[in-house]
């Protein structure tokens, strides 16, 4: 175990006094924003207005800009300056910053570029200045289709990112998460996918049957979700490319709380019969099923590690709620949870160092986090209701869904998706256009 | 003396009906529930005359009540006297719980109805279960009384 400190720390040490002169460090809460400037990237001459719904999109470079600035500031980590005290135009400032004018604002960072629209075709580069150490830290040029110009925003956020941070970024990523409306007595239930930042918000079911628990596979653009389709609530994959959507096995019974397995080959997740739920696993490709464990008990709420070796998941066996790890083929199985209160939900960090989960006690809800063998437990947020954790693709933000007290009509009922950092700051509301829940981080989208 | 002893009696008996009185109104804040299993009728509705369509549940607990038994072993008779009738029992939960584990909940709280149906008799042909976890509650509200409402398994007839 020193051993592998001792390395991450030369590593560290390394890559910061080898590359980077500001760096930001995301392991702790960070209250000191980086100071960023963000250029709006200079519009080439000729180049062409980009049509989009009902909007004309005349500068698409200043667009860019704002949505990288949205993203900086949602990470909690920058703080993107206001563009009113930019002195230096947009299109010098790309060729060669006067940092003495961008120290001036106190930027530590300043983003610059240039973008130039045709036809059928946009071509965005962008660079990346220490504006103390008078450098360059960073140049690239993305050509896409004009539509496309969002998910540059993203990539160069997500490029900035991992350059001050070290660690890969998360903007160019979507959620998947159920819609909510109506009376929560009748609550009516779609699949909706957004970009990560809440824009693009599309419903991919009419709401005809109960959806629930959508989860991203984490190779490619599958779903795995229950719904209640013809009455029988089932598991289901559904591929958002296609549209394409078929039922997980032929079981007798409700299967529901489905995961993809880190390869995405396989889904696990619960089959109830009886008064009884197990943990299967199905082989998408060949439709083998396994039976994973085997326990009078409920079994639940299965997700992988990401090397695919553990299962935690969710039991009762003791008598109440608690969570449970074992080998991916069922045996070894041990309780991790001793704390005081139920815990539900646990879902392992895609960088394998941790498991979130939901803890119930004193009529309070709690996402927290621990290590894989239940030490080291850290409560995040406490309200009244609130579960379902999942993580941003590099591990730092958990996405969680929580709700509202009602009266007996109903008054005061929402339910809401809302994030945070890791370090248990940066608490944010995810704005929708309906109310939302179970909400599912997806892989980068660009590797 | 006499007129002393009659006054401390009186007391007493002021003492005794404030302590009932403090019970009552306890209990009717929580509306009508023997630990937390509600034992009240606004939410039943009846399968036949006399046959009320639901039972419930403690938190976290899927164990029938003497009352639920009652309610069940009437249904029983109500199915043996209607032999064609088939059923769904729909098994559900309070808000207060993860929804996963709320869904596996619901289904043993069906499943608990269904075994007891067919001990006294009616074949698991025809008793059919689906759990719908949360999902439907038959009270908006989010207190003890409405989750104890919430936390039930219907009998529903099929056909």
């Amino acid at each position: 175990m020193k051993k592998i400190i001792l390395i991450i720390f030369y590593l560290f040490i390394f890559k910061s006094s080898a590359i980077a002169l500001i760096e930001v460090d995301i392991t702790r809460g960070n209250l000191d924003p980086l100071p960023v400037a963000v250029s709006p990237l200079y519009l080439e001459p000729g180049s062409k207005s980009i049509k989009q719904k009902d909007k004309n999109i005349k500068n698409v470079g200043e667009e860019i800009s704002k949505v990288i600035e949205e993203n900086f500031k949602r990470s909690g980590l920058f703080n993107p300056l206001k563009k009113d005290s930019f002195v230096q135009s947009p299109e010098i400032a790309h060729v060669k910053p006067r940092f003495e004018d961008w120290k001036l604002i106190k930027a530590q960072a300043l983003v610059t570029g240039k973008v130039k629209v045709s036809e059928d075709k946009l071509r965005i580069e962008f660079r990346l200045w220490d504006v103390v150490a008078a450098k360059e830290m960073l140049a690239l040029a993305f050509s896409t289709t004009p539509d496309n110009w969002r998910r540059v925003a993203h990539m160069i956020s997500d490029k900035i990112y991992q350059r001050l941070t070290g660690e890969e970024g998360y903007f160019d990523t979507r959620i998947i998460y159920v819609s909510e409306t109506g009376p929560k007595t009748q609550r009516l239930k779609k699949l909706a996918i957004m970009d990560q930042d809440g824009a693009n918000i599309k419903y991919l079911t009419l709401g005809n049957e109960l959806v629930l628990t959508p989860r991203f596979s984490p190779k490619n653009q599958l779903v795995t979700y229950l719904s209640y389709f013809r009455n029988l609530p089932r598991v289901y994959l559904l591929d958002i490319e296609t549209g394409i959507q078929e039922v997980v096995g032929d079981f007798p019974g409700m299967t529901f709380a489905p995961r993809f397995s880190p390869d995405g080959k396989k889904i696990i997740m619960s089959f109830a019969k009886d008064g009884n739920s197990d943990i299967y696993t199905m082989n998408i490709d060949s439709r083998v099923v396994e039976k994973i464990t085997d326990h009078s008990s409920i079994d639940t709420s299965p997700s992988y590690s990401p090397d695919g070796k553990y299962i935690c998941f969710n039991s009762d066996r003791s008598g109440l709620q608690q969570i449970y790890v074992m080998r991916s083929d069922g045996t070894n199985v041990k309780r991790v949870t001793f704390g005081k209160g139920l815990y539900g939900t646990p879902v392992w960090s895609p960088r394998g160092d941790l498991i979130a989960f939901t803890k119930v006690r004193n009529g309070k809800f709690y996402i927290g986090v621990m290590r894989p063998d239940g030490s080291g437990e850290r409560l995040l947020t406490e309200n009244f209701y609130q579960e379902a954790p999942s993580w941003s693709p590099n591990g730092r933000v958990l996405i969680f869904y929580r709700e509202t007290k009602s009266n007996e009509k109903g008054e005061g009922f929402s339910a809401k998706l809302w994030s945070i950092d890791l370090t248990g700051y940066n608490e944010r509301l995810i704005e929708t256009e309906t109310d939302g829940s179970d909400p599912s981080w997806s892989s980068l989208l660009s590797k | 003396m006499v007129l002393a002893r009659n006054l401390r009696k009186t007391f007493l008996i002021i003492l005794a009906s404030l302590a009932l009185s403090a019970c009552a109104s306890t209990s009717k804040q929580s509306g009508k529930m023997a630990g937390d299993v509600y034992t009240g009728t606004e939410t039943v509705e009846f399968l036949a005359t006399g046959v009320k369509d639901r039972v419930f549940f403690a938190t976290n607990k899927t164990t029938l009540t003497t009352a639920s038994r009652d309610t069940l072993r009437k249904q029983a008779a109500w199915m043996r006297k209607n032999s064609k009738i088939t059923v769904s029992v729909e098994g559900h939960a309070d808000e207060r719980g993860t929804r996963e584990y709320n869904l596996a909940l619901g289904e043993r709280r069906a499943n608990a109805v269904k075994d007891y149906l067919m001990t006294y008799g009616i074949s698991g042909n025809r008793i059919s279960v689906i759990s719908y976890g949360k999902e439907r509650p038959v009270n908006s509200g989010s207190s003890p009384l409405a989750w104890s409402q919430n936390r039930r398994s219907v009998t529903v007839k099929a056909n």
